[in-house]
């Protein structure tokens, strides 16, 4: 078994998949010389050529739009948003044309589209190049969120997402793409993760925290940090916001009593009200103390790496927020 | 025989224009059912623009695909669309092309070759060309006319799409219909040009006006587009000048223009010049006219009754379709 980074387990699912399918295209910017903005399809030119890697204009509404187009008629392209904070400029072609054209045919159409995309901070990015936008998508009927922390999980979920009759809005989180050491093992094996499914990163008996992204690997830290005070905290990630695996949540939650939800998009409307809202509906009974959300403060993101630093969530907050609903 | 019009036949010509009586007969119909407030949500009518509609989807192939605006029913109709789908989606049926869930102006059906009408203006334009890019990856000879008003023409994602196509060479027909106002602004004042066509130069493509009430002239026009297009030559944007009779929206006050204006156009009414082309060449006789009105009126009269007596969508209809399988 081999240890991949995520942008190695990403380009093995998109070769993997375009050799599978011929109907499997990329279209984003950036592609042939960089393998788009975040370096996730690197390599994939060489193989596949102009015609199935294709460079676009700067044009964030061509790329969705041409692939929305594409998409109804037969195509399963790949499209390649660098950064998620791009969303407002094509965002009509996500939340009012593929999300909907199924539905407006009354079930004729389909939209088998991949939306490739980057999600997150620090990176120096300020306000316009480090946000997390998967609450405004997850509210969207129509369409699937999948937001995987682990190379393994983003391996088998894009492979799901490009198979998938949908359209499917891919996140990565840009410090998985850009952090060489992050690695993770990917079996050699073709395998595929379904959609919908969590999974629960580390065991423990005393408090819930569930966290995706890179968010996973903060709460990973804060649990073993934890675990040297005799706290044992199971760490649950979704890995796909919509569809939710409730279930695997709840029957968390119904274990420790006590969970902590965490994201490092702004609080307010995030999408950790969502999984507060399902876990005091599935699982009120059980819980011992209020569901506590650990988040960034609602604010845009600033730049000056003392302001960034604060405003991301860490693993302090989550042991903090840990503590509080222990009753600490 | 054939005339000099674009090698149109006799049959063809009076085909042409029975399309054209039956898309005005059509929404006639609908504006009545409007008008005795039993049809949901609102719709718009183009009547006065059937010569758009006829000249640029007549000549198209089944196989061909189109995009058209919200003011679209006469586009939908010449394209092989059942008229009783249309009136049943209007009317909210079960039985309508979109099951009741898309509403007049988000109807289509891919298998006819029709996109889903776009409520969001400007946004059927990057998914045309994606349908053409389609049609180039797989090599094939398909042409996709994608429809744009004049007030659409300023929106942002035209140019993202027109520069796209442009790029990639993809076999698609700009078909602007300029009927001089975007709801209640004046192309005068909301169009930076007069002709809009223009516009193509600086995308590297031909832009063309074209007379849009002489509906010979538009399906030259748009045919000669269509051929440059199958040859793989790119884009054409095509300049319909035209005008609509009714307002934006059934029950628009049009408090923006007068009546002089709209009757100055219905003098221009572009069923009575073909009407009267056809009868100087011996093409039409009152007789035939008369008899294609009769068989029209009769065509949407059943489709609008069968549609009435078509079942509603059970409530709960409402919550399926929301993803593919």
């Amino acid at each position: 078994m081999k240890e991949l980074t995520f942008t190695e387990a990403i380009g093995r699912a998109l070769q993997e998949e375009m050799r599978r399918d011929e109907s499997v295209y990329l279209l984003g910017e950036d592609l042939r010389f960089f393998g788009a903005g975040m370096g996730s399809v690197r390599g994939l030119w060489e193989e596949f050529g102009d015609d199935r890697v294709m460079d676009s204009p700067i044009s964030e509404a061509a790329i969705l739009g041409t692939s929305v187009g594409a998409a109804a008629m037969g195509m399963r392209p790949v499209a390649e948003i660098s950064f998620c904070d791009l969303f407002t400029v094509c965002f009509d072609q996500l939340y009012n044309q593929a999300a909907k054209l199924r539905y407006m045919s009354g079930g004729k159409q389909s939209v088998p589209l991949t939306v490739l995309t980057s999600a997150g901070g620090p990176i120096g990015g300020a306000a316009q190049h480090s946000q997390s936008l998967e609450a405004l998508c997850v509210h969207c009927p129509g369409l699937k969120v999948v937001f995987p922390s682990m190379p393994h999980d983003a391996y088998g979920l894009l492979k799901s997402s490009i198979r998938d009759n949908n359209p499917v809005v891919f996140f990565g989180h840009k410090l998985l793409y850009m952090v060489p050491d992050i690695k993770g093992p990917v079996p050699d094996e073709e395998f595929l993760i379904p959609l919908g499914k969590a999974d629960v990163k580390r065991e423990g008996k005393d408090v819930t925290v569930i966290a995706y992204g890179f968010m996973v690997y903060k709460a990973l830290a804060a649990a073993e940090k934890l675990s040297q005070e005799g706290i044992e905290v199971e760490v649950v990630d979704p890995r796909t916001l919509s569809p939710l695996d409730t279930g695997t949540l709840a029957n968390s939650v119904k274990k420790t009593h006590k969970a902590v939800v965490v994201h490092e998009a702004p609080k307010t409307g995030g999408f950790g009200a969502e999984l507060v809202a399902v876990l005091t509906e599935e699982s009120f009974d059980y819980l011992d103390a209020p569901i506590l959300r650990v988040a960034a403060p609602d604010t845009p993101i600033p730049f000056s790496p003392p302001m960034e630093q604060f405003y991301f969530p860490n693993e302090d907050r989550i042991v903090e927020g840990v503590k509080k609903v222990l009753g600490g | 025989m054939t005339t000099e019009a674009g090698g149109l036949t006799n049959e063809q010509l009076v085909d042409m224009y029975r399309k054209m009586i039956l898309v005005r007969a059509f929404e006639e119909r609908a504006a009545e059912e409007f008008a005795r407030g039993v049809l949901p949500g609102f719709i718009h009518l183009s009547v006065g623009q059937e010569a758009v509609a006829v000249g640029a989807i007549h000549g198209l192939r089944r196989d061909d695909f189109i995009s058209p605006t919200h003011r679209g029913h006469g586009w939908l109709i010449v394209k092989g669309l059942p008229l009783r789908q249309i009136a049943g989606e209007m009317l909210g049926r079960k039985t309508g092309v979109c099951a009741g869930k898309g509403c007049s102006f988000h109807m289509g059906d891919l298998d006819l070759g029709i996109f889903l009408i776009n409520g969001i203006l400007g946004s059927s334009s990057p998914i045309a060309a994606g349908s053409a890019l389609v049609m180039k990856k797989r090599g094939t000879d398909q042409v996709h006319v994608c429809g744009f008003g004049d007030g659409q023409s300023s929106l942002g994602s035209i140019h993202e799409a027109m520069n796209f196509a442009s790029v990639h060479k993809l076999p698609v027909v700009w078909l602007c219909e300029n009927n001089l106002y975007g709801m209640s602004t004046s192309a005068s004042v909301g169009v930076c040009v007069e002709d809009i066509a223009d516009r193509a130069k600086g995308y590297g493509f031909p832009g063309v006006v074209v007379d849009g009430n002489d509906v010979i002239a538009v399906y030259e026009t748009v045919q000669e587009a269509v051929k440059r297009a199958r040859r793989g030559e790119g884009p054409t944007l095509v300049e319909c000048k035209t005008y609509r009779w009714r307002g934006h929206f059934e029950g628009d006050p049009q408090p923006y223009r007068s009546p002089e204006e709209v009757a100055e156009w219905k003098a221009k009414d572009p069923i009575a010049r073909l009407k009267k082309q056809l009868m100087a060449q011996d093409i039409l006789t009152e007789e035939l006219s008369e008899t294609v009105i009769r068989d029209v009126a009769e065509q949407v009269d059943t489709a609008w009754k069968e549609a009435w007596d078509d079942p509603l969508p059970a409530p709960e209809d409402a919550l399926t379709d929301v993803f593919a399988p």
